[in-house]
C-alpha cells in the first residue's frame, strides 16, 4: 500500500483528499460524517463577522447534465456561512479535538481592512485549527460588498491581506484564488510576495448555467431573476489544471505549495492535479453529487495506481508533469504523426468521417461498404477523429519514425527537435546554431 | 371460471379475465421520458447511418433520435411521419431486429442496438396525442384518385395524395379500415385500439373518404374506377390463404390462422374466445407465431408450431422465435402434416419428418402424431380475386418503378404487389412512392 500521508505547509492529513470550503463543510454534523467516511481534511466553510450573512430562500444551485442526467457542472449562489461566528468556532474546536489527525483549515472572509483581518485570527487560532484559507475567490454576493473575488482580482490587495495575516498568526496562510481573472500568475505572485504559505485554486467560475426559455430567467431562478453564480464540477477541471500548471511552472512562483481544486471527481483527477504540482487536493462537487463515501474510491484508486507505478509516496510523482508543460513555441514541429484506424475495433459509425470531411482536412476516406480509412497524404494529425470516435483506442495517433517521408508534405521526417523559435516562417526566428 | 387449460376441446374462459388482460398487455410498454433520453443518448448520430438505409421508408433515424435527445419529440415525430405516416404502427410491429436495429453500429459492436423502435414509438405517441393533424393539405388540384384497400399501403398512398391536394376515395372490403394492422397482427403489439386511432388520426388530413364493405368485384371494377377517377391505386393485400390440401381439413377444429387472429383482434372479450387445449400451428412465419403465442396466452395447455423445413428456414425472425419459446410455445421443425385424424372432430395431426436433399425437401418416411383439438393453418397467403387484365408476377400484381401496373393509370403496392417483403413498413413505402408517382403524372 502506498503512503498517502500528506504534509501540506505543515498541515498533516492521512490522505491528500480535503473537502473544499463549501456547504459540505458548513457545520460539525457534516464534517464529522466526512471524517468518518475517510476524508483527510476539510476547509471549513468560510467564516465572517456577525451579523452573519443570509442566503436566498430559493434555489441556490444550477446544473449542467450529460447523458442519463450525469451532473457535469454545478453552479451556486450560496454565500459564506449563514450561521453566527461563535457557533462555527465552537464546532470547529469540538471537531478538531475529536479528529486530531485530520486537517482542519478555516476559510475566512472579512472586510478588506487590517483591523478586520487581524481581529478574527485569535479566535480562529483558539479553535486549534491547523491553518487558514483566505477566501479571495467567491465570485457572487460577497464580491459586491468588496470581499471575495473583489479582493482576489486585485493582486495588491491579495499581497496586503496575506501580509496582515502572516504577521498576526502562527497558522499557515493559504490564499484561495479566483479564476475570474486574465492571468492567474499575477494573484499567485502577489500571494507569495505577501508571505502566504500556499495558494489554493481554483475557486468557482462566474457563470449562468442556463436560461429558462419559458420565463426568460437565468437559472437558478429566484422569483424570476437570476444572478451569476460560481461554476464548478467536472466541467471546470481543464481550466483548473491549466491554472495550477501556470503557477507551478512560473519561475516566480515555482515550488510554492498548491492545494488543487476544480472538478476533482475520481482518484485519477486527483492524481493529475498532484502530477501538476498540487500538494493536496480539495473536492466539493463530487461529494455533493454522490455523498462523502466517494473518498473511499479516491483513496483506493490512488493507492492502486501508485502501487502499480511503484510510487511509494505522493512526493514520488508530485509535480512530475510540470516540466512537460511548455509554451507552444517550444513544441517539436518535427514531430509528425498520422491517425490510424483499427479496423477490428471500428464499428463503422462514420463520425470520424463526418468530422474530418465537414470540418477538417478531408483525410478520411469512406468506401461504398462503409469502411473508413485515413488518407495519410491529407492527415495533419489534428486528433479530432480520435476525440469524436465513440470507441476507445479505435483511432490512434501514430508517430512517424525519423527517416520516413510524410506523404502530406513530401518531406523526410527529421529526428531532430526543432520549434517555432527557429522556424523559417517565424519573422522573429533566431538562427539555428 | 368454468374451464382451465386442461379442459378438453375448444372452449372459452381457460384463464381468468384478469390473467388474460395481463397476458395481452402491451408487449413493449412505452418508454418514460427519462428512459427515452437515456436510450436516445446511446445513438452515435452515424454518418450515412446503416439504420436509415435499412429502413424501407428511409426514415432519418439519427436525426429523429437527436431530436428526442434534445427535448423535441414532436419534431422527431415529424421527421418520422414525413417518411412514414404509419410510423406509430411501424414502431410497434416492425421487425426492427431484422431491419434498423440489426444494422445499428451498437448492435454490431455490443449486441445491444439503440432501441430505435421504442424511441420511434415514444416520439410518435407524443405527437399523436396532440389535438389535430400535423400535416396540411396543399391547394386542391381538382384531381380524384381511387384507392382500393385501407391497409398500410392504401392509407399511406391516400394520405400522401391528400396532402398533395388530391381528393381520395378509399374502398375497403371489410367493415373497418386498417387492414392487417386491424385484423392481422398480434393483439399485444397494438393495444388500446391503436390501429383505429391511427386510422382516424391519419384521416384527419382531410380530403379522404372511406367506403367500407366495398370489395373489388362486379360492382367495383378497375375499369369502372378508371372511368370515374384520374388514377387508381390497388392495395388490397392478400385475400387468399394456402390450404393444406389434406383430407379432413373440414373437421371441426381445423382453421385458418388468419381467421383465428382476425376473430381474436375483433373480440370484445378475449376471455369469451374459445381456444383448444392442445393447439397445433402449421407454418413458419409471423402469422404462425402470432397465432401460436396468442393461443397460449388465451390459456391453451400445449401449443406447438410445426414447420416443414429446417430451423434456419423459418421466416419468423429470431426475435419472434424467442418470443414464442418464452411464451411456452414449442417449435418443431422438419415436420410436414400428412394426415388429419379424428372422427368429425379433430383429434390429432400426423406429421412426416422431412430432410433437405439434393432434390429439395423430401419426407424421410418417419412419422409422429401430435394430439390436437385445434389446428391453425398458417402456410402463407395468396392474392385472390384480382381484377382481370393485370399482368402478374409470381401470383402477385406485376409492377415497375413506383408501383406502376400493366394497366395505364393503375398503380399497386403492398402485399398484393410483387416485390418487397410483406411488411407493414414496406407497404407504407410502396403506397407513399406510388402516390408521388401518381402525383407526378397528374400534375406533370
Amino acid at each position: 500500500m502506498a503512503d498517502l500521508r500528506t504534509d501540506f505547509v505543515g498541515i498533516k492529513s492521512p490522505n491528500p483528499f480535503w473537502l473544499a470550503s463549501a456547504p459540505p463543510t458548513d457545520k460539525e454534523y457534516n464534517v464529522r460524517r466526512a471524517f468518518e467516511a475517510g476524508w483527510g481534511g476539510v476547509v471549513w466553510k468560510t467564516l465572517g463577522y456577525d451579523p452573519h450573512i443570509v442566503n436566498v430562500n430559493g434555489p441556490r444551485y444550477g446544473a449542467i447534465w450529460g447523458a442519463d442526467r450525469r451532473l457535469l457542472g454545478l453552479n451556486n449562489i450560496e454565500l459564506i456561512t449563514d450561521r453566527p461566528l461563535q457557533v462555527n468556532l465552537d464546532e470547529i474546536t469540538a471537531v478538531k479535538r475529536d479528529y486530531p489527525d485530520r486537517a482542519v483549515v478555516v476559510s475566512l472572509m472579512v472586510p478588506c481592512d487590517e483591523e478586520s483581518w487581524k481581529g478574527i485570527l485569535p479566535a480562529v487560532e483558539a479553535t486549534g485549527a491547523d491553518g487558514i484559507e483566505l477566501n479571495f475567490g467567491c465570485p457572487h454576493g460577497m464580491s459586491e460588498r468588496g470581499m471575495g473575488a473583489a479582493v482576489g482580482q486585485v493582486p495588491e490587495y491579495i499581497e496586503m491581506v496575506a501580509r496582515w495575516c502572516k504577521a498576526s498568526t502562527r497558522m499557515p496562510v493559504i490564499v484561495k484564488l479566483t479564476p475570474n481573472i486574465t492571468d492567474i500568475r499575477k494573484p499567485a505572485r502577489a500571494a507569495k510576495a505577501g508571505g502566504a504559505d500556499a495558494v489554493s485554486l481554483i475557486n468557482t467560475i462566474s457563470s449562468i448555467t442556463s436560461v429558462n426559455l419559458d420565463t426568460f430567467s437565468p437559472e437558478p431562478s429566484i422569483d424570476g431573476k437570476g444572478s451569476h453564480g460560481g461554476y464548478c464540477g467536472p466541467a471546470v477541471k481543464p481550466i483548473a489544471l491549466n491554472m495550477v500548471a501556470e503557477i507551478a511552472r512560473d519561475p516566480e512562483t515555482a515550488g510554492m505549495p498548491i492545494s488543487g481544486i476544480g472538478g476533482i471527481t475520481t482518484w485519477r483527477d486527483a492524481a493529475e492535479f498532484i502530477a501538476l504540482g498540487s500538494g493536496s487536493v480539495q473536492v466539493c462537487t463530487a461529494a455533493m453529487t454522490y455523498g462523502f463515501r466517494v473518498v473511499q474510491e479516491m483513496i483506493s484508486g490512488l493507492n492502486q495506481w501508485m502501487d502499480e507505478q511503484g510510487h511509494a509516496r505522493l512526493a514520488d510523482f508530485q509535480g512530475r508533469a510540470v516540466p512537460n508543460v511548455t509554451d507552444w513555441q517550444y513544441l517539436n514541429l518535427n514531430h509528425v504523426a498520422k491517425a490510424k484506424i483499427n479496423q477490428d475495433l471500428c464499428i463503422s459509425c462514420g463520425r470520424c468521417y463526418a468530422a474530418c470531411e465537414d470540418t477538417s482536412h478531408q483525410a478520411i476516406g469512406m468506401s461504398a461498404d462503409r469502411v473508413f480509412e485515413v488518407i495519410d497524404a491529407e492527415c495533419v494529425a489534428c486528433n479530432l477523429c480520435v476525440n469524436v470516435c465513440p470507441v476507445e483506442n479505435c483511432i490512434t495517433m501514430e508517430t512517424m519514425p525519423a527517416g520516413a517521408t510524410d506523404p502530406r508534405t513530401g518531406r523526410v521526417v527529421s529526428g531532430e527537435y526543432a520549434n517555432w523559435t527557429t522556424h523559417p516562417n517565424n519573422p522573429m526566428a533566431t538562427a539555428a546554431e | 371460471m368454468s374451464a382451465s387449460p386442461q379442459t378438453p376441446g375448444i372452449v372459452a374462459g381457460r384463464l381468468s379475465s384478469s390473467r388474460i388482460a395481463e397476458n395481452f398487455a402491451d408487449i413493449a410498454p412505452p418508454l418514460t421520458g427519462h428512459e427515452a433520453l437515456v436510450a436516445a443518448d446511446r445513438c452515435y448520430f452515424c454518418y450515412d447511418a446503416p439504420c436509415a438505409t435499412a429502413c424501407p421508408t428511409s426514415i432519418d433515424i439519427p436525426m429523429f433520435i437527436r431530436q428526442i435527445a434534445t427535448g423535441t419529440p414532436e419534431s422527431a415525430a415529424m421527421t418520422i411521419f414525413e417518411q412514414n405516416i404509419l410510423g406509430g404502427m411501424c414502431a410497434r410491429v416492425c421487425p426492427t431486429e431484422t431491419l434498423c436495429e440489426e444494422v445499428c453500429v451498437r448492435e454490431v459492436a455490443e449486441g445491444k442496438p439503440v432501441e430505435i423502435g421504442r424511441l420511434q414509438r415514444y416520439a410518435t405517441d407524443i405527437l399523436m396525442a396532440e389535438d389535430g393533424h400535423p400535416f396540411e393539405r396543399a391547394a386542391s388540384t381538382g384531381r380524384r384518385v381511387a384507392v382500393v384497400g385501407a391497409g398500410p399501403a392504401g392509407l399511406a398512398c391516400a394520405h400522401r395524395l391528400a396532402m398533395l391536394g388530391h381528393d381520395v376515395v378509399i374502398y375497403d372490403a371489410r367493415p373497418k379500415g386498417g387492414g392487417l394492422n386491424e385484423f392481422g397482427i398480434a393483439a399485444y403489439k397494438a393495444v388500446g385500439g391503436f390501429a383505429q386511432k391511427e386510422l382516424d388520426w391519419l384521416l384527419g388530413i382531410g380530403g379522404i373518404t372511406v367506403e367500407y364493405g366495398r370489395a373489388l368485384g362486379p360492382d367495383l371494377s378497375v375499369d369502372g374506377l378508371k372511368a370515374e377517377f384520374d388514377a387508381v391505386f390497388l392495395g388490397m393485400g392478400l385475400g387468399g390463404v394456402n390450404e393444406l390440401g389434406l383430407d379432413g381439413s373440414d373437421r371441426v377444429g381445423v382453421r385458418r390462422a388468419v381467421d383465428f387472429i382476425a376473430e381474436l383482434r375483433q373480440a370484445e372479450d378475449l376471455a369469451a374466445l374459445p381456444v383448444g387445449r392442445r393447439v397445433v400451428v402449421v407454418g413458419g412465419g409471423m402469422t404462425a407465431v402470432d397465432a401460436a403465442v396468442q393461443s397460449k396466452l388465451l390459456g391453451a395447455e400445449e401449443v406447438t408450431i410445426a414447420y416443414r423445413r429446417g430451423a434456419d428456414r423459418l421466416s419468423a425472425s429470431g426475435h419472434e422465435q424467442e418470443h414464442a419459446k418464452n411464451s411456452g410455445v414449442r417449435i418443431v421443425t422438419n415436420a410436414v402434416p400428412v394426415a388429419i385424424r379424428g372422427n368429425g372432430r379433430l383429434e390429432a395431426v400426423t406429421f412426416g419428418y422431412t430432410a433437405d436433399g439434393p432434390d429439395g425437401l423430401r419426407e424421410t418416411g418417419d412419422t409422429f402424431d401430435l394430439v390436437a383439438d385445434q389446428l391453425l393453418v398458417a402456410i402463407g397467403q395468396t392474392a385472390s380475386g384480382l381484377p382481370e387484365g393485370l399482368a402478374m408476377d409470381g401470383g402477385k400484381i406485376a409492377v415497375t418503378g413506383a408501383g406502376r401496373t400493366s394497366i395505364d393509370s393503375v398503380w399497386a403496392g403492398g402485399d398484393c404487389a410483387a416485390g418487397g417483403e410483406d411488411l407493414t413498413v414496406t407497404a407504407v413505402a410502396e403506397g407513399r412512392d406510388a402516390a408521388m408517382d401518381i402525383h407526378a403524372g397528374l400534375t406533370g
